[in-house]
């Protein structure tokens, strides 16, 4: 099958003289700088750091359970090294994946704005998620936590000799790192739109990423002071959380759920927005029904705060309760299918390419698929009483967090590479590395949705030999997986130097950022744009091109 | 004949030999929990193959090759209206199946045989009402409602039986209740499915669903010799709760005989049904359970009594049908628990359940005796 | 569709960048009414996180509290409302020349600026000493969870309308003063923090910085200051006032 990358202006393109990688020297010149640009590719280094030691970990889990029996590590490694997993993957690796890199870069870009509302606090966000790699580190260094990353009380709290304050502290000061994100991005997306820039001009990528913040700026701080509540109770002995002085544990589940249910929404959300972006750039069509994907992020964001306690519905949780949850959480899921339908109709009648930003969107849309739909399975209260707690679990927030954010969040890489570096990654290996993620994925978490059902038990150092064929099989994809994730950052880094010369615009996308050099300047606009055409019209971009003899910058 | 690894042709043979897309169905409940899953199982096939096609379909017959240009569609309020409401509605259907088959695992029939789990890390103890006691297993009759009445000593675990399809959090300082009605004889698994602790995984355990007649040579081999009501008898003596609750006129503290099950007006009048619950609650935090008519004198036996213990007690209570019973527990009051202990097979302290102690004449002494006066749980 | 954009967009917004900006525009904002415009709307939202975090609190505070009515009742009946009055008093003083402070930044009235805020740090400084004394009574009384923590108080009153309470029910009394260190502490962190920023914007009111139109920064600590009050506002009735025996 023979597709057409077409990349404009590649031959006589050149790369800017100024821009922001060049604006200034020095390693002083980083670490200190205000511009969102800047801020972005630290993280994005940072973030790449914790994913693969997160992915580590993932590895040592996979090769451990590929017998039956506990043989390669003790019990106490094997939990410590499925809570850093956790940990570092959900909290120094998803919250802030798309939104603190390629949100950070192109968001301010694309409403048209020279920077973040608050550059010095965009900083700051970077500093403190170091500083909470830090503290995650030194638990792991110091001889790791194994609390889970549920930090479930009173096992938490009373039972454990571990570092559970080093990385509930790590947790607490994540949180407020990507408080400050999404603080930023409200207040950016509120007051710094270009003229012009209606909110139902705004490409996708920015509703999202709103809907994202919302969730940020209210969830996060309940999960900090409930973190603070189980440092204090684990340093004095005496707390909230422990029933035999009088306190509630599943106050503790509450209060956690209440932040880490919409979590998961803050982790997919930006997902989204790039999959818009994506779909609608190359098949050359505004994306089906703009307002009714818009408007299902922010339900999404407003619906996910009220679905937490389906979470407890094993734990006794009232009769009344677990109803209405369950029904809120068969609500949530609406919007979702929503913009699935959305995006496939997006493909009716349009010109379509399938560059790797577009493979790695296609691979999304199965996956996703798959994990919404299982979360529907879960959402069932009669359902959720053999599922929970299994394989089944494991494998439905990975179909919807690796399978839907990590391939998002790659596509998303792709797409604004060009952007970011100037340069292209290479064609033909990035579609392969695509095409392996799709194949080693497949193969590591579908079999857990079957031993879910058979019963296996999630967090399980050893298991029944019956169970073996589907850990091999899994553990086998995640060979295949971890091959597919290792590609990417090699071509990436090889690229910096190697890569195309990819021009201002070498998707012919509509978004403002596509419409400034590549790299773009630190100012990123050298006049103040003024909006006049809707999100994703091509027409425009067509004409645009045609009158246009330079590009802009 | 191996043309290649012979670990893979092991592996092969494994796979088609081993291999099971869901595990036994053994309880009554099983097969409309697999009925469900086939549901959303479908729904999820229908869903993945429609998205499926539509971006199958339209990326064939789109690509820029067969359509060099895009035509511009905003959208279309009638088909995004169908696919909310579609989707929407099927979420409904599951919604209410799902609570369904919820209340029905979670509300226990009335009667019911009723089995108290208490987990520890990590290990599963399970108390049969005749004294029978087992660690990590759990031996159930088929064609029997079975509830299970369940209590952490420390953290939260998970009681799990897959083949069964039900799952309970086993939570600390709380009863809970899962309850199954096994319809086939054999050994399933039982696997505690919440995170607790380093030994997670070892807090594994068999399930043995019996025959009636097996059960009961099994009931008959297996006994302590003293039933969860006698052992309860003991420590009702040897913890000096006779002394106020002594079913006599002017008592101290309330008549028990017959007390499980009514209902009763507390101080502060709020009324309750008599549970297992409630009355632990009285013997650990005596003072915010008192009844109505009477001094808050009692003291907590917060720290004193380990949980097997208070099942114990509860067990006894509720054997408790006249005031007649509790005399007699008066009178022996002067043993020593040790000396109760032997003297628990006498005929006199037959309690009211099934398989009496009588069936066993020859009851050794139970070493487990001062179980209930254990360690607390710190 | 028309390609006029590029064109607009050059004419367009020369005149901005025409006129003399005030140093303290930031670059990347457009007007002075704008950056003004993000900052405080940045602030309240900072907020709206700050009352989800203290709202954890009041939430386990809330169902502790319908759980252990009696002990909390015992319990909130030994805090010092006279202590805990002054304190109320003094932190609504504070929010008072706090209020002072931003409108003599307005009124371009350094004098009168670096009063108010060096009231408003004396006074908070003043709080913070009567929640140490606060604190100290605490740990002579032997109330402070997890350290010699003592159910005396509650099994044996001193004073004749208190209702002495059983062993297990004073218990809880413990859970009341957990959520009660932890709620003040968590408010003392905040005034903490607040101090310390009045310190730095005293050190640069000295030197002009807001009395010369730019006001925006001590507008916005301002309604910090006044959040902190508020939350206190709320800590005190819950805490020291509701269902508390009547006064001597």
């Amino acid at each position: 099958m023979s597709t057409i990358v077409r990349l404009p202006n590649q031959q006589d393109a050149t790369l800017p003289k100024r821009s922001y990688l060049n604006s200034e020297y020095g390693l002083k010149s980083w670490l200190l700088t205000g511009d969102h640009k800047r801020i972005a590719i630290l993280y994005l280094i940072s973030i790449t750091f914790f994913f693969f030691l997160g992915g580590a970990f993932a590895g040592l889990i996979r090769l451990e359970l590929l017998t039956p029996l506990p043989d390669l590590v003790s019990s106490d490694t094997y939990n410590k090294l499925f809570t850093m997993h956790g940990i570092i993957m959900v909290f120094l690796f998803l919250v802030p994946s798309v939104p603190a890199t390629i949100g950070n870069f192109v968001l301010p870009i694309m409403v048209g704005a020279r920077d973040l509302a608050f550059p010095k606090i965009n900083l700051l966000s970077w500093y403190l998620y170091i500083v909470a790699g830090i503290f995650t580190v030194s638990a792991l260094v110091l001889g790791g936590v194994d609390t889970g990353w549920t930090f479930t009380t009173p096992l938490s709290t009373h039972y454990l000799n571990t570092h559970v304050i080093t990385a509930a502290m790590g947790v607490f000061i994540a949180g407020f790192s990507s408080i400050f994100t999404g603080l930023n991005f409200i207040v950016t997306t509120h007051r710094m739109r270009a003229p012009g820039m209606t909110w139902f001009r705004l490409p996708l990528f920015v509703w999202s990423h709103y809907a994202a913040s919302v969730l940020m700026v209210l969830g996060t701080p309940v999960l900090a002071i409930t973190l603070v509540l189980v440092a204090l109770e684990r340093a004095f002995g005496i707390g909230v959380f422990d029933p035999t002085k009088g306190g509630d544990p599943l106050l503790f589940q509450h209060l956690f759920w209440f932040y880490s249910h919409p979590a998961v929404y803050i982790m997919i959300l930006p997902g989204f927005g790039v999959i818009s972006e994506v779909i609608s750039t190359f098949s050359r069509k505004r994306v089906f029904g703009y307002t009714a994907v818009a408007f299902s992020s922010i339900a999404i964001a407003v619906f996910g705060f009220f679905v937490w306690a389906h979470h407890m519905f094993i734990m006794g949780v009232s009769n009344y309760s677990a109803l209405v949850f369950s029904l809120l959480t068969m609500l949530v899921a609406v919007p979702s299918a929503i913009k699935i339908f959305n995006w496939s109709a997006t493909l009716y009648k349009g010109s379509i390419t399938f560059e790797t930003p577009m493979l790695y969107a296609f691979g999304f849309m199965g996956l996703f698929t798959i994990g919404g739909l299982t979360g529907v399975f879960l959402g069932s209260l009669g359902m959720d009483i053999h599922l929970t707690e299994t394989y089944f679990i494991v494998a439905h927030f990975h179909f919807v967090m690796v399978g839907g954010m990590l391939m998002s969040y790659l596509a998303g890489v792709h797409f604004w590479w060009p952007k970011m570096t100037g340069r292209m990654y290479p064609e033909g290996l990035s579609k392969l590395a695509a095409v392996v993620t799709f194949i080693g994925f497949i193969l590591t978490f579908f079999p857990q949705f079957i031993l879910g059902y058979l019963g296996m038990p999630r967090r399980y150092h050893a298991y029944p030999p019956e169970f073996q064929v589907l850990n091999v099989l899994s553990t086998a994809g995640a060979s295949v997986l971890g091959i597919g994730y290792l590609l990417p950052m090699i071509y990436m880094t090889w690229s910096l130097k190697y890569g195309a010369i990819a021009g201002s615009n070498p998707w012919q996308a509509t978004g403002l950022e596509w419409q400034i050099q590549s790299p773009p300047p630190t100012e990123n606009f050298l006049e103040t744009p003024i909006v006049d055409y809707e999100a994703y019209d091509y027409e425009w971009l067509a004409n645009k091109t045609q009158h246009e003899v330079t590009t802009v910058g | 004949m191996h043309f290649f690894s012979p670990v893979l042709w092991q592996f092969l043979v494994k796979w088609l030999t081993e291999f099971a897309l869901f595990p036994p169905e053994a309880s009554a409940i099983a097969p409309y929990m697999d009925a469900f899953y086939f549901f959303l199982v479908l729904i999820s096939l229908v869903g993945l193959v429609l998205v499926g096609l539509m971006v199958g379909t339209f990326s064939i017959m789109f690509r820029k090759e067969k359509n060099p240009h895009a035509t511009h569609i905003e959208g279309s309020t009638l088909l995004e209206a169908t696919w909310t409401i579609i989707p929407l509605a099927l979420f409904m259907v599951c919604f209410v199946w799902g609570a369904l088959l919820y209340f029905r695992i979670y509300n226990p029939p009335t009667n019911a045989m009723n089995i108290y789990i208490v987990g520890k890390q990590w290990m599963w103890k399970a108390e049969h009402p005749d004294g029978q006691h087992e660690i990590n297993a759990l031996h159930i009759p088929i064609n029997r409602d079975v509830q299970l009445t369940m209590i952490s000593q420390d953290v939260f675990h998970s009681f799990s039986i897959p083949a069964f399809r039900v799952k309970r959090e086993v939570i600390p300082g709380r009863y809970s209740t899962v309850w199954f009605r096994a319809t086939q004889p054999g050994t399933y698994h039982l696997f505690c499915t919440q995170y607790c602790g380093t030994l997670h995984s070892s807090m594994i355990g068999q399930i043995v669903a019996m025959s009636p007649e097996d059960y009961r040579k099994w009931t008959a081999g297996s006994t302590s010799g003293q039933s969860l009501a006698q052992n309860g008898e003991r420590l009702f003596a040897s913890m000096g709760c006779v002394s106020c609750h002594s079913a006599t006129a002017g008592a101290r503290g309330p008549n028990l005989a017959g007390l499980y099950g009514s209902k009763e007006m507390l101080a502060d009048g709020k009324t309750v049904t008599v549970d297992d619950a409630f009355l632990r609650g009285c013997i650990l935090n005596p003072s915010t359970h008192v009844v109505m008519g009477y001094v808050p004198i009692m003291p907590t036996f917060q720290g004193q009594i380990s949980e097997e213990g208070l099942i114990d007690l509860v067990e006894y209570i509720k054997s408790l049908d006249t005031a007649d019973r509790i005399r007699q527990t008066l009178n022996d009051s002067h043993y020593s628990p040790n000396q109760a202990g032997a003297k628990g097979a006498a005929p006199n302290y037959r309690s009211r359940q099934l398989t009496g102690a009588d069936q066993m004449p020859d009851a050794k002494p139970d070493t487990s005796s001062s179980k209930g006066m254990g360690p607390s749980p710190q | 569709m028309d390609s006029q954009t590029v064109a607009a967009r050059q004419e367009g917004e020369i005149a901005h960048h025409e006129g003399a900006h005030p140093h303290y525009l930031r670059h990347h904002f457009e007007t002075v009414e704008q950056q003004k415009e993000a900052v405080s709307f940045g602030m309240w939202l900072f907020l709206l996180t700050e009352i989800m975090f203290f709202g954890g609190l009041f939430m386990a505070y809330l169902l502790y509290r319908n759980w252990y009515y009696d002990a909390f009742v015992s319990a909130s009946n030994t805090l010092g409302i006279g202590l805990g009055t002054t304190n109320t008093a003094v932190l609504i003083i504070s929010s008072f020349t706090m209020a002072m402070g931003v409108y003599c930044a307005e009124m371009r009235n350094k004098r009168g600026l670096m009063l108010s805020l060096s009231a408003t740090i004396l006074l908070g400084l003043v709080f913070l000493g009567i929640k140490t004394i606060e604190y100290h009574d605490k740990y002579t009384e032997h109330h402070i969870p997890g350290a010699n923590f003592s159910i005396d108080d509650f099994v044996h009153p001193a004073d004749k309308r208190d209702v002495a309470l059983a062993p297990d029910v004073a218990q809880h009394a413990q859970i009341f003063f957990f959520l009660y260190f932890a709620m003040t502490g968590m408010h003392a962190l905040h005034m903490i923090i607040g101090i310390s920023i009045l310190f730095g914007l005293l050190y640069k009111a000295s030197k002009d910085a807001y009395t010369t139109g730019h006001t925006s920064i001590i507008d916005n600590f301002g309604l910090y200051w006044h959040f902190v009050d508020i939350v206190w506002i709320f800590l005190f009735p819950l805490l020291y006032l509701i269902s508390r025996h009547p006064l001597h």
